[in-house]
């Protein structure tokens, strides 16, 4: 790994969101805003920047301050990291933008929220950072930064709903990343290292390497809401301000689904076993299902949303049991590892822009008419066809139907199901998509529906709305670049290409 | 038995109880308390391989994490004792309402 070209960019993608956040805080309230701003689209151009570098160069290292592992610490830019990051960039900037007029325009109503800014930019250089690790404890220091940073800006309304569900969110967070520490402690213990790419060499299989597996899995699964540890999620980002749900439910979550994602391919492959990956698999499965009809069943419109994130966060967890090899297949044959987990990338990428999309919407919707109860969104279609659109457009993407991005996830999660024979898979991934379809054009035959009293509709800026409607847009357009993103993240000699041999599994299972 | 094992099995002893405590416990404080046993827990696993691992002198690895994870975990539990006490200090409650 050292071999690889090295450049600055990592470090500076982590280290320039920080520099700007500090910065904010010695600004009164609206130079916060303006530095945050301005920080975001700076960090963002970086994030493009360093997008085009690793398709030019491949790979890219940047090593700490000269001081190279196993003492120092290595940042490592690989497809993967570079695909999560331009899409943490791409939503990120949009929500910027919103979060910039939605503070403006509450600006004589709600207070001023202009903390917002550093807290944001703090998350986003935790955010980066996760993606850029390539050690074990290098990553818990950073989801860490996302926990404290994300729970902050949940609490930001100061309500007391709001409190209630931020806390309960940061003792979920603190329990998860003990856990994860817990199993960090213990590989560190048996094999004196913590890089990734060394352990996935030495690290071998015992009962220690299992149990070390078992707790950082139930450790990122609390943090990534996985079922049955969702129950903190629906209070937590269907209290928060409009910019910080969609920020929550776009890409905090998805954080400790990445370092899941490494750590079961690249570290723990030779302690993996078919039935662990079918329990996983179930996990998501049940979340599905459970978080698609809890969605189906509540009445606000923000409850409705968080709810369906629980359920198409199962669709993550249900690309595991894929990438582990059935007893007596051989790895040659493997045709379908490849679309399970480009399958779990496009899921992640068409949820974040879907989901804050839907976020976004709702805190327009919240705006105009004062609360978000499900009747609120009568008569929507005529008052505010844009926003109308943007819900339907990102539900569309949510349901999973062509051309949108939440199809080609399905379909290449369900492609995967079919090669690989687990085909007991393709009812939950068809069932949740009718579900999905239940909630959404319930709320659709709403939008349309005539009003029943005159409530009092305050108007809202169109930049807001144009910034929905975008952002479910986006949803539709990273379809187009499909097969040369998939192509991309395959050539990772980190990840993707090596990911057949890792998933051989180990010594339990599969031999 | 050697020493460090003698640690590790209380690290994980107070690593169950800190996670037991979070689930069951229902005062808010006592919810956080159970998290700062946990974390007990952890850095005295980290600290006890530092121990076994010592030739001449202990490895200084894991007392650098442990340092970092003591940061990180001041400021969780500050934090949270902050939320707590805004909670008292609007509502009046001490812990989550039981519908939920």
């Amino acid at each position: 790994m050292i071999n690889l070209p090295t450049s600055s960019l990592p470090a500076i993608l982590v280290g320039l969101p920080i520099l700007v956040a500090t910065l904010s805080l010695f600004f009164r309230s609206r130079g916060k805003a303006v530095v945050g701003l301005l920080g975001s689209l700076l960090t963002a151009g970086l994030a493009l920047i360093a997008f085009v570098e690793v398709a030019q160069l491949g790979s890219v290292i940047h090593i700490l301050g000269g001081w190279e592992p196993p003492l120092g610490i290595l940042l490592r830019m690989d497809p993967l990291a570079v695909v999560f990051i331009g899409m943490t960039a791409l939503v990120g900037v949009f929500i910027s933008l919103f979060a910039w007029w939605y503070f403006r325009a509450q600006e004589s109503t709600n207070g001023k929220f202009s903390l917002f800014w550093p807290l944001w930019l703090f998350l986003w250089a935790g955010l980066n950072g996760l993606f850029l690790s390539n050690d074990l404890f290098n990553l818990f220091v950073t989801i860490e930064v996302i926990g404290i940073c994300a729970v902050a800006l949940a609490v930001l309304s100061g309500k007391t709903d709001s409190l209630f569900a931020g806390l309960r969110y940061l003792l979920a967070a603190i329990t998860g990343s003990m856990a994860y520490l817990f199993g960090v402690a213990l590989i560190y213990g048996s094999t004196g290292t913590l890089d990734l790419g060394l352990l996935g060499q030495i690290l071998e299989p015992g009962k220690t390497t299992t149990f070390a597996l078992l707790v950082i899995t139930f450790g990122l699964m609390v943090k990534m809401a996985g079922f049955p540890f969702h129950f903190w999620l629906p209070p937590a980002h269907s209290s928060a301000l409009a910019p910080v749900s969609a920020l929550l439910s776009a890409l905090v979550v998805k954080g400790a689904f990445y370092i899941l994602l490494r750590l079961w391919a690249e570290v723990f492959g030779i302690s993996l076993t078919y039935a662990g990956g079918q329990l996983i698999g179930l996990a998501g499965a049940v979340a599905v299902i459970w978080g698609s009809w809890q969605a189906f069943m509540q009445t606000n419109l923000k409850l409705i949303i968080a709810h369906s994130s629980v359920a198409q966060l199962g669709y993550l967890l249900m690309i595991f049991p894929l990438l582990i090899l059935a007893p007596g297949v051989v790895a040659g044959s493997a045709d379908w590892l490849s679309p399970a987990w480009t399958a779990g990338v496009y899921q992640v990428m068409a949820h974040a822009f879907a989901k804050a999309s839907f976020f976004l919407s709702a805190g327009i919707i919240i705006m105009a008419q004062g609360h978000d109860h499900k009747g609120s969104l009568r008569d929507l279609a005529s008052r505010m066809p844009m926003t109308t659109m943007a819900i339907g457009i990102a539900g569309v993407s949510l349901i999973g139907l062509p051309p949108s991005g939440g199809f080609f996830a399905k379909w290449m999660l369900l492609k995967g199901v079919f090669l690989s024979g687990q085909l007991w898979w393709a009812p939950v991934i068809l069932t949740g998509s009718f579900l999905t379809a239940g909630y959404v054009f319930m709320l659709l035959r709403l939008a349309f529906a005539p009003a029943r009293d005159q409530e009092p509709f305050r108007p809202v800026p169109h930049s807001l709305q144009v910034v929905a409607l975008l952002l479910a847009l986006g949803s539709f357009l990273i379809v187009f670049p499909a097969e040369n993103l998939i192509q991309f993240l395959e050539s990772s000699e980190t990840f993707g290409s090596g990911i057949e041999s890792i998933m051989e599994g180990g010594a339990y299972g599969n031999n | 038995m050697e020493t460090y094992k003698i640690y590790i099995l209380t690290s994980a002893v107070l690593f169950v109880i800190g996670i037991g405590g979070v689930f069951m416990a229902r005062h808010f404080i006592k919810k956080i308390i159970a998290t700062v046993i946990m974390g007990g827990g952890v850095f005295l696993c980290f600290v006890s391989f530092a121990e076994r691992d010592a030739l001449t002198f202990a490895d200084p690895v894991p007392h650098a994490m442990v340092i970092t994870g003591i940061v990180v975990a001041v400021a969780s539990a500050a934090f949270a004792l902050a939320l707590a006490r805004r909670i008292y200090q609007l509502t009046g409650e001490q812990s989550f309402p039981i519908d939920k």
